[in-house]
């Protein structure tokens, strides 16, 4: 039904839509950024802060602040409203909802598996998982000690189940193997979500699947240039792929087999949107690529918000609160270590 | 015109002259200076920093120190009101201190509550921990001597079970040492084949999960066991009530054991060693249940220290974070100052009413004084081109109307103020729609009730609607009056008519009164005194004797609300000296309006007074239509035609009249004014401008735009013309309202009460009286008048104050530290 959903949008999302709307009008802006980044403690910082939408989450904090203690309250405003635009969602925008925090719920599996690996503190490890990817069983997962333990214990209880058909194997866990199960499991997690968007139809499906193949374009690029120098098998490489997004297949095949980060390159520049993205950086330099694709992803997110009746918006703007925090988080630090002149290194603004 | 000059002022007509003032002020007696101006509190500071971000500014620090100090405050706060006090002022006077003092006092203060809250967390964890190992002794127990004696030979290896989590033996030196007796009590090697348990507590919510991860993980050789708890206990890690649920898990196996283990630990589930045997455990219970009473005593003796402190500064409380409060506003405003060019005075600047003048000079005086400062504060007037702040002094009453007419737009400043007429008309407008004089007096006991208890309602805070009522409780009194008046005028109390002012004049034509309904009633005395003759109610021509009334006053009470809308404008055009608005704007409105609508007006009343019986919508209509034509039975009184035509022709000429001089001669004065010059000034402000970039003398010089002056005066003209029309037909709404109203009543009373009154039944009686009673009250006295309130608003709003009102202002904010307090409550 596209193109009709301007007619009976308003009924369940219309409220849900005026609120992340108001929301996304709390964002930092350019002139924000700008005063943060004269600041010169973290003082300075909470001040500033205290004048935007932050500062309830920030007022009672005493005086000697710590870039964590920014970032976790912070973040807790994030959950906070997520929380409330899930409660006040219907069908389907709640599971749409749901959907945005399984990549959270990725990394937070990644990161105690590899801790527990590592024989770290659950407890600690707990501390460190992104609030949004949490589930209830999640400190369980300490226990596992293979794929399929993993699975068989605690996964199968979550939403992340389905994506775990590719790989239940009973190697013991590694490194290695861990960061291919991410890899797999976000691969699956991408399609399944670039599924439930075409089904949801209409602006929503237009919108998010250009934001996901987006997200699926980057993690192949990303993938492959960690992955060249490693054991990983150019098949195996292709595997982790998501089957979809503009690189998808021709361009897939060409990033399999890319050697160094230069062929990459030369994969990529066919692509008239990402040869802008590389044309940025000087040949053979890969540092900078992360942030070229964070403000790339950031202006399509922006665009989001100039269509109306879709739930693209709830996706950019969870996303855009989480580049916004990992914008102060990195200008926290740069201020409390007292590395103010790389303070623009790594921030993206976003209005 | 002389004669209006020499009027005396009215306060509330034009808001305070105001002025624009500068002020230097020795650094060493700033900070008294500018808290004396917030006691005084009558001057608005202007931002001369505006493009520096907070933290760039100069008493950034004081700032921070005092949002230090007030979060320290509302943490007290908060404790105080975890703890169940209520902070109350001390009896006793307390010294003054000062906020350096003051700040090392609160360091202390919420040093000490942190500190005592650990400790006492601590024991409450400990205590806590404590209580959940006497259930899990008391509810293991039973299963363990259930589950049968056949098991508890091979158990000998509990001692394992001991040391079940790290961290929580840690945290309680008390719980291992009874752990420790515990382990000496129990000695033997451990069975790695046997079956052991592990038992402990865990949430309610939680036992499901946690059995089928226990299930998965032992592939299903395990035995779960589980009780739930008497009450609700506290959780030791959250200090939160919860129910809770006791459980014993029977398993094989050391691998098996470490990941119960693991899996307890991932859930929250706190294990307890119980022992095998039954005296064993008694003897432990019984230590348990020691160790609990002295915790109990200690952690109560902690609550008590605690409370005591709390309470002391609880005395102080109110005062400090007044005190703070109004120590971090003193810093926000210097911040608003600006260093002069040698560092050692801040500048700043403000507008304060010209009344004020004295008073601000003579607490600059006394702040010279009092900070032992060489020079004294430099205070001197500035000229200004900015529009200043309107600022109106009202009173108790005149507030709540300055209100009205303010949340539709501020004043311009020193113009026409509104709110002097809407003090009256608002309610009268009010009271036509809602003319019951029973309802009136209801009003009037609930306004009376507010004003009455004024004093007391005021100190309290009250909920959103009861603030808004009591706000507008002055509003409400004259409304109610107002609504008694027009109800003695329409005769009706509860819908019921009255013979209040003497007997009808109207009377049956026979003696069984049986055709009053059909075929009238005669006159047959002199008119009735007052109002509307109770004899109408009920009659066949009641309602077209009340329309007719009602829609004609309505036309009446519009038009010369409108009229006094346009004279406003005259007043205001005389007072500015803006003698064009006056020619070509004031004067074609009178005669639009009047000529049309005025004329209307004059029908009515000489209809009213000599009894005829023309059409007058036909006399309207057939004014535009064919005006030579002769009026026939229609006409009213001597030239009525000629009189048409030539009023005709004034609305005519008041058009363009109104449309076209006024922007041709603003042009024309443009064209003049710059004549012969084609280089701007070169004004010596560019040297104020690089003193003060933010300074308000800063000339701004305007283009001039023909076709947008143009088109304004096109959209103003217009709006006019049709407004003159709409606005009247708008004003019908009173007439719509009071019908409504008193149909509606009509219906209550005659359907309800009196349907009811019918039954000679007690039951059916109570009932009819109760829904009378709920129907009166909240249709009628809240519905009702919410709805007639709304639409005297707009009447004001709209219909009057679109005549003359701009309301562009900005209001007059001056600094001061009572208005602080009643924004921060």
């Amino acid at each position: 039904m596209y193109g009709f959903e301007a007619l009976t949008f308003n009924i369940h999302g219309g409220y849900l839509e005026a609120i992340v709307r108001g929301y996304r009008s709390g964002l930092l802006t350019a002139a924000d950024y700008n005063n943060l980044c004269q600041c010169e403690t973290l003082d300075d910082i909470k001040m500033h802060l205290s004048a935007t939408e932050y500062g309830p989450y920030l007022q009672n904090e005493p005086s000697p602040l710590h870039t964590t203690t920014i970032v976790e309250k912070c973040t807790l405003k994030l959950v906070d409203e997520y929380k409330h635009m899930l409660a006040q969602a219907t069908e389907p925008l709640s599971t749409f909802l749901e959907y945005i925090t399984y990549g959270h719920m990725i990394d937070n599996v990644v990161l105690i598996v590899t801790g527990t690996l590592h024989e770290r503190d659950v407890q600690e490890l707990l501390e460190k998982c992104h609030p949004l990817g949490m589930f209830d069983s999640i400190a369980t997962l300490a226990v596992a000690q293979n794929m399929r333990e993993l699975y068989r214990l605690v996964l199968v209880d979550t939403p992340l189940a389905p994506y775990f058909s590719e790989c239940i194997t009973s190697e013991d866990l590694d490194d290695m193997n861990i960061e291919i199960m991410r890899n797999t499991l976000y691969k699956a997690y991408l399609e399944d979500f670039y599924r439930f968007c075409q089904k949801l139809g209409g602006a929503t499906a237009e919108i998010m699947s250009d934001l996901l193949a987006f997200e699926a374009d980057r993690r192949a690029v990303n993938i492959t240039i960690n992955s060249i120098g490693t054991e990983l098998t150019r098949d195996d490489r292709r595997k982790l792929y998501s089957n979809f997004g503009l690189l998808y297949p021709y361009g897939h095949e060409e990033l399999a087999v890319c050697e160094d980060i230069d062929q990459v390159r030369a994969a990529m520049e066919k692509y008239p949107p990402y040869q802008s993205i590389f044309s940025k950086l000087s040949y053979g330099e890969s540092q900078m690529l992360d942030k070229a694709f964070y403000e790339e992803e950031v202006k399509r997110l922006c665009l989001a918000f100039e269509q109306q009746f879709h739930y693209g918006v709830f996706f950019a703007y969870m996303r855009l609160r989480e580049q916004e925090i990992r914008n102060l988080m990195w200008i926290s630090e740069c201020v409390a270590q007292n590395q103010k002149s790389r303070v623009h290194d790594s921030v993206v603004f976003i209005f | 015109m002389e004669y209006i000059d020499r009027l005396p002022a009215m306060d509330l007509m034009r808001s305070e002259k105001m002025m624009l003032v500068q002020l230097i002020i020795p650094v060493e007696s700033a900070h008294r200076a500018v808290s004396y101006l917030g006691e005084l509190g009558l001057l608005q500071f202007r931002d001369l920093n505006d493009d520096k971000s907070p933290f760039q500014r100069t008493f950034v620090n004081q700032v921070k120190r005092c949002a230090e100090m007030s979060r320290k405050l509302r943490f007290i706060k908060e404790q105080i009101h975890k703890a169940g006090l209520t902070p109350s002022p001390s009896p006793a006077p307390q010294p003054d201190i000062d906020l350096e003092e003051l700040e090392i006092q609160l360091e202390e203060h919420e040093h000490g509550l942190i500190e005592m809250n650990a400790n006492s967390e601590k024991l409450q964890q400990t205590y806590n921990e404590l209580l959940e190992f006497k259930m899990v002794l008391q509810k293991a127990g039973d299963f363990l001597l259930s589950t049968g004696s056949h098991v508890a030979t091979q158990e000998t290896e509990l001692a394992e079970n001991i040391h079940v989590n790290d961290d929580y033996a840690e945290t309680s030196s008390l719980l291992e040492q009874v752990g420790s007796n515990f382990q000496e009590m129990l000695p033997g090697p451990s069975n790695q084949t046997g079956v052991r348990f592990i038992s402990g507590i865990i949430c309610k919510s939680k036992v499901l999960r946690f059995e089928r991860m226990l299930f998965r993980t032992t592939r299903g050789n395990m035995l779960f066991n589980q009780a739930p708890t008497d009450d609700q206990i506290l959780d030791p890690a959250t200090n939160e009530l919860v129910e809770k649920i006791v459980f014993v898990v029977f398993f094989s196996g050391e691998q098996a054991r470490v990941k119960i283990l693991k899996i307890c630990e991932a859930f929250g589930a706190n294990c307890y060693p119980v022992a095998e045997d039954t005296i064993r455990r008694r003897q432990i219970t019984r230590e348990v249940l020691s160790h609990l009473s002295d915790l109990e005593t200690t952690l109560e003796a902690g609550l008590r220290h605690r409370d005591k402190a709390l309470i002391s500064i609880g005395f102080h409380l109110a005062k400090w974070m007044n005190m703070v409060r109004r120590e971090k506003a003193v810093y926000d405003t210097l911040n608003m100052l600006n260093f002069d060019v040698t560092k050692k005075c801040l500048v700043g600047e403000g507008w304060c009413p010209i009344f004020a003048k004295t008073k601000i000079q003579e607490a600059l005086q006394r702040a010279t004084t009092d900070s032992n400062s060489q020079v004294g504060v430099i205070f001197h007037v500035m000229h200004s081109v900015e529009s200043p702040p309107t600022y109106f002094k009202t009173n108790h009453l005149t507030n709540a109307y300055q209100e009205i007419v303010d949340a539709y737009g501020v004043a311009k400043y020193q113009e026409a103020n509104p709110a002097v007429y809407t003090i009256i008309t608002f309610p009268f407008l009010f009271a036509v729609m809602f003319g019951d004089w029973g309802h009136g007096i209801c009003l009037l006991l609930g306004a009376l009730f507010l004003i009455a208890r004024e004093k007391k309602l005021g100190s309290q805070k009250l909920g959103s609607f009861m603030e808004m009522l009591f706000g507008g409780r002055y509003v409400l009194l004259l409304m109610s009056l107002f609504s008694i008046y027009c109800g003695l005028i329409y005769n009706e109390f509860f819908s019921v008519p009255f013979h209040i002012f003497g007997n009808s004049a109207y009377r049956c034509r026979d003696t069984t009164c049986s055709d009053s309904r059909s075929v009238g009633l005669v006159k047959y005395q002199d008119t009735y005194p007052f109002g509307v003759d109770p004899s109408w109610r009920g009659s066949r021509s009641e309602l077209p004797f009340l329309n007719s009334l009602k829609m004609k006053m309505s036309i009446l009470f519009g038009i010369a609300q409108m009229n006094l809308g346009i004279i406003l404008s005259y007043f205001n055009a005389r007072y500015f000296g803006n003698s064009l608005d006056i020619k070509y704007q004031f004067v074609p409105q009178m005669i639009f309006l009047n000529s049309l609508f005025g004329y209307l007006s004059l029908l009515i009343i000489i209809k009213w007074c000599s009894g005829s019986q023309a059409d007058l919508y036909h006399v309207m209509i057939y004014m535009f239509l064919s005006p030579f034509e002769d009026l026939g039975e229609n006409k009213l009184f001597w030239g009525q035609n000629v009189l048409q035509v030539i009023l005709l022709l004034l609305a005519v000429i008041a058009v363009p009249w109104m449309l076209f001089p006024k922007p041709f001669i603003l042009k024309r004065l443009h064209t003049e004014r710059f004549q012969g010059r084609s280089y701007t000034a070169l004004g010596t402000s560019d040297i104020y401008d690089d003193e003060e970039p933010d300074s308000a003398r800063e000339p701004h010089l305007e283009e001039f735009n023909f076709s947008e002056v143009f088109v304004h005066q096109m959209i103003h003209s217009i709006e006019f013309v049709l407004g003159a029309v709409s606005n009247t037909a708008s004003y019908l709404r009173l007439w719509a309202l009071s019908l409504a109203h008193s149909e509606l009543s009509t219906v209550f009373y005659e359907k309800v009460l009196l349907l009811a009154w019918g039954y000679d039944n007690l039951v059916i009686r109570l009932v009819g009286l109760a829904v009378f009673s709920f129907a009166t009250a909240f249709i009628l006295l809240m519905m009702e008048t919410l709805s007639a309130f709304l639409h005297a608003l707009r009447l004001h709003w709209v219909e009057f104050q679109n005549k003359f009102y701009s309301g562009d202002g900005y209001k007059f904010r001056p600094f001061s530290f009572a208005a602080l307090n009643e924004d921060e409550d």
